[in-house]
């Protein structure tokens, strides 16, 4: 059996009264695009935070290559090669796309003018990211043009492009369409795919239905703090997964069994 | 598909520097076509002569404005660095060199204290150095008694001294604020660290995400600042051979002034440090125009005030435009 590339066990984190993740598992397997679905409040965002390194767990385990890690930040998971879009804390405006790659990894020449004079290699990081957009098929004008001068979904694009070109494991993109219109949404889910096909596995967190059906390999449903199920998008219909979601229906062995029957029936299941 | 540059002459028109630096020629212009004095290399000394005090102080308001803070106590920071300065060379003996390094301490050190509680507590920094202007200039008096300190050992009025470019004479502390800027202008445009001060500037939750130590490099840009205030304080004394507990009251305003002259935003993450100098030169050319022109002081000061609200309404419409 393949190790899974990311995986949690048994994750439990409290907020005083508040349970938001009680016991959560989570697996991510090589290469897939697996989608994380769930109401407000089940805890996806505890859950993608802790995978993230942005929250520290109460308790439980998480598992990289199959090997007990910790991070105690996003730059702790950034080291592991774990690399996180965000929705809207994509990019820096006023910096160039190149600037935006290389925020935070910044080259510097070699020699004298590097070491002595901190001096950048400006050149060096706009071939490089020339390279990382192209293999995306982001099209650009220039590189050197300031973030905010492009559009919602290029910008995004930018943001996904710097997350791959740094992810060595895992990308996490949270609700990374939400802001965007149908176009450049199908534009991000595009990039998705070649992320995946670059051998990339992806974590796609997303209240979009019919785009987690169109991208995902698997979803993730959690629910009350915890995994309640793991489907293949080809096994069920969305209302099935909804139902899922709401607790409506549970699987259990892969099948799914009506567990409240009134509300199954209140959405045409039954 | 193809990633090109973009060219040259566009890069010169859409920097943020290209509007002040239009209207820093077209005033030299409207001078020059006045004044037969104004367009003489003795005439371009004296002004930056005058700005050079202010310039500086506006490269470390620069810096803070960019992270998106501002900083109100910038010109009393200078004064109580020059009153150190001059009070431990003077009244207490202290080696001259020493008395200079104390004072650029002190400046760099108040800047620590404005940085740490700008990070640590997050108050806003209007607020910070609007408490710390009034304890600085307050510490300042204390300190110095009230008294003028006079009869300045030879190190300490050094930059004011000059030297022949042809036949103009420059003084040192004119050099050594054009060197100030563009060694600014460098950390600014090519270093990692560059980068990262405007990159907070954005946002400081996208910089922290990235990975940037966004509260170290506050505090880091306060205190650099502080210590370029007190750079500020040395080129002050030298200028004018005493030091002077009144000193440098308005500077933190026209430091400002300076800035946004020079086009960068007061929102944060825009702007170049170049365009600072222009700033202070824009201001700088205006009162020396105006004056060989014969026109009364406070007019000087009306038409400075019209320039910084002609500048924000610019920069506004111009991001307005960019959305």
């Amino acid at each position: 059996m393949t190790t899974p590339v990311l995986q949690a066990r048994g994750l439990v984190k409290r907020y005083g009264h508040v349970t938001a993740l009680d016991g959560a598992d989570f697996d991510l397997m090589p290469g897939e695009v697996l989608a994380v679905i769930g109401d407000n409040g089940a805890g996806k965002t505890s859950l993608i935070k802790a995978l993230t390194g942005a929250l520290e767990p109460d308790s439980g385990e998480i598992m990289l290559d199959g090997k007990p890690v910790r991070f105690r930040s996003p730059i702790d998971a950034r080291r592991h090669g774990i690399e996180t879009v965000y929705q809207d804390l994509a990019v820096a405006a006023s910096l160039d796309i190149a600037t935006n790659m290389f925020l935070g990894r910044e080259v510097r020449k070699p020699g004298i003018l590097g070491r002595v004079f901190r001096m950048l290699d400006k050149k060096h990081m706009r071939e490089e990211s020339a390279k990382h957009m192209a293999s995306l098929k982001i099209g650009l004008r220039s590189l050197t043009q300031p973030v905010e001068s492009l559009s919602g979904g290029q910008r995004q694009g930018v943001a996904v492009a710097r997350a791959v070109a740094w992810a060595t494991h895992v990308v996490v993109m949270d609700e990374p369409t939400a802001a965007l219109g149908v176009k450049e949404s199908g534009q991000v889910l595009d990039m998705i795919r070649r992320v995946r096909d670059g051998g990339t596995p992806v974590v796609l967190i997303s209240h979009n239905m019919p785009h987690v059906f169109e991208i995902a390999d698997r979803i993730h449903v959690q629910r009350l703090g915890r995994r309640v199920a793991q489907i293949k998008p080809g096994d069920h219909n969305m209302a099935e997964v909804v139902a899922i979601m709401t607790g409506a229906l549970q699987v259990t062995e892969g099948k799914a069994v009506v567990a409240d029957k009134g509300a199954a029936e209140a959405i045409g299941l039954s | 598909m193809a990633v090109m540059e973009a060219t040259l002459p566009r890069r010169l028109i859409t920097t943020p520097v290209a509007g002040p630096a239009i209207a820093l020629v077209l005033a030299c212009l409207f001078f020059a076509l006045n004044s037969p004095q104004f367009l003489t290399g003795p005439n371009f000394s004296l002004i930056i002569q005058q700005v050079m005090v202010v310039g500086t102080l506006a490269i470390g308001q620069t810096l803070i404005i960019l992270t998106a803070g501002i900083d109100l106590a910038c010109g009393a920071i200078m004064a109580f660095g020059g009153i150190v300065m001059t009070k431990l060379a003077v009244d207490s003996g202290l080696p001259p060199l020493l008395a200079v390094a104390a004072g650029l301490a002190v400046c760099a050190g108040f800047g620590l204290v404005n940085g740490l509680l700008v990070m640590k507590i997050s108050l806003p920094p209007f607020i910070v150095t609007l408490g710390m202007l009034n304890v600085v200039f307050a510490l300042t008096h204390i300190y110095s008694n009230e008294q003028t300190i006079t009869d300045l050992p030879p190190l300490l009025t050094f930059l004011g001294q000059t030297f022949q470019i042809g036949q103009t004479n420059v003084t040192y502390g004119s050099l050594l604020t054009i060197l100030l800027f563009l060694l600014f202008a460098y950390l600014l445009g090519s270093t990692a660290w560059g980068r990262h001060v405007y990159a907070l500037g954005n946002s400081p939750e996208v910089a922290r995400l990235t990975g940037i130590r966004t509260g170290r490099l506050t505090v880091g840009v306060y205190t650099l600042a502080g210590l370029v205030y007190g750079i500020a304080a040395l080129l002050l004394v030298s200028r004018t051979g005493v030091g002077d507990p009144q000193a440098g009251q308005t500077d933190n305003l026209d430091s400002i002034t300076a800035v946004v002259l020079g086009g960068t935003s007061l929102f944060g993450g825009r702007g170049l440090v170049i365009g600072t100098l222009v700033g202070a030169l824009i201001v700088g050319v205006f009162r020396n125009g105006l004056q060989l022109m014969g026109v009364p002081s406070i007019y000087q000061t009306l038409i400075t005030g019209v320039l910084v609200i002609l500048a924000v309404a610019v920069d506004q419409l111009s991001r307005r435009r960019n959305r």
